[in-house]
C-alpha cells in the first residue's frame, strides 16, 4: 500500500502518526482513504466546497503532483506521498 | 495554552521584523510541545517568497522551506511548533487571510512593527473547527 507522510501540525488529527498506509491507486483515492481513516483531517485538507485547500501541497518524491497529473496521479504500492503545507499569511 | 520563549529568541524575532520593515518577515518556531504549553528553542528564517509588490502585507514560506524546517527539527530532536511573522504598521491580530491559510495546532506569533520598531508580539492558535483564532499566553523567560 502507498504511504502518506503527515506534516507536524496535522499529526494530532491522525492519532499522532507520521506515516500512514493508505489504499488507493491514485492520489485522490489515497486522500479519500486517509480522510476515511481520520475524518478530523478532512476540514484541514479540503475546503467546504471539497477542493484541496490552497496551502496543501502533495509531493511524490521531489515532484509536486500539480506538475504530474494532479490528484489523478497514479500511485504504486511502494510510493511515499508527502503532504507539505505552504505557510502564508499577511496583514489584510 | 501557553507559548514559552526566551527573551533572546523573542528579541531576535523582533530584530528580524525591524530589519525587514516595511516588508513582512516570517519563519518557523522550533521546540517542544506539551499538551497545553510549548517551549520555543530555536527559530528559522527564510526569504519571503512573495513577489516584491506584495511583501508589505503578505508572506509565503514554500513547501521546500517547510521541508527544511522539518529536517532541521528532526536533527535537533524537536518539532516545528509554529510560525512567526510581522505585521508592519498593522495590529498583531490574525487577519482573514491569516485564518484562511492557517494550519491547525501551530502557534502563530505575530509581531506588530510600527514605523520600523517592533512594538509587541502576540501568539494565536487556530481552533479545531477553523472558525477562529484563540490567543495563547506568551511567557518570556
Amino acid at each position: 500500500m502507498p504511504t502518506l507522510r503527515i506534516p507536524t501540525p496535522l499529526r494530532p488529527y491522525a492519532d499522532g502518526q507520521t506515516e500512514i498506509s493508505v489504499q488507493g491507486k491514485t492520489v485522490a483515492e489515497a486522500l479519500g482513504d486517509l480522510t476515511t481513516q481520520f475524518p478530523e483531517l478532512k476540514k484541514h485538507l479540503f475546503s467546504e466546497a471539497g477542493e484541496l485547500r490552497a496551502f496543501v501541497n502533495l509531493f511524490l518524491g521531489e515532484e509536486d503532483v500539480r506538475h504530474l497529473q494532479g490528484i489523478e496521479t497514479p500511485l504504486k504500492d511502494d510510493d511515499m506521498l508527502r503532504i507539505i503545507p505552504s505557510i502564508a499569511g499577511g496583514n489584510h | 495554552m501557553k507559548l514559552e520563549i526566551t527573551k533572546y529568541l523573542l528579541e531576535k524575532i523582533h530584530a528580524h521584523g525591524e530589519e525587514s520593515y516595511p516588508e513582512e518577515v516570517a519563519g518557523f518556531l522550533l521546540g517542544r510541545a506539551g499538551a497545553t504549553s510549548r517551549l520555543a528553542t530555536e527559530i528559522l528564517t527564510f526569504a519571503n517568497a512573495r513577489e516584491d509588490a506584495s511583501r508589505r502585507n503578505r508572506y509565503l514560506l514554500t513547501p521546500q522551506d517547510m521541508l527544511r524546517a522539518e529536517s532541521k527539527a528532526e536533527e535537533l530532536g524537536v518539532d516545528v511548533i509554529g510560525v512567526f511573522h510581522s505585521h508592519p504598521d498593522h495590529p498583531n491580530r490574525p487577519s482573514e487571510f491569516d485564518m484562511e491559510w492557517a494550519m491547525p495546532w501551530f502557534s502563530y506569533l505575530i509581531t506588530c512593527v510600527e514605523e520600523g520598531r517592533a512594538v509587541e508580539s502576540r501568539s494565536w492558535r487556530l481552533g479545531d473547527d477553523r472558525s477562529m483564532f484563540e490567543e495563547e499566553e506568551i511567557q518570556v523567560s
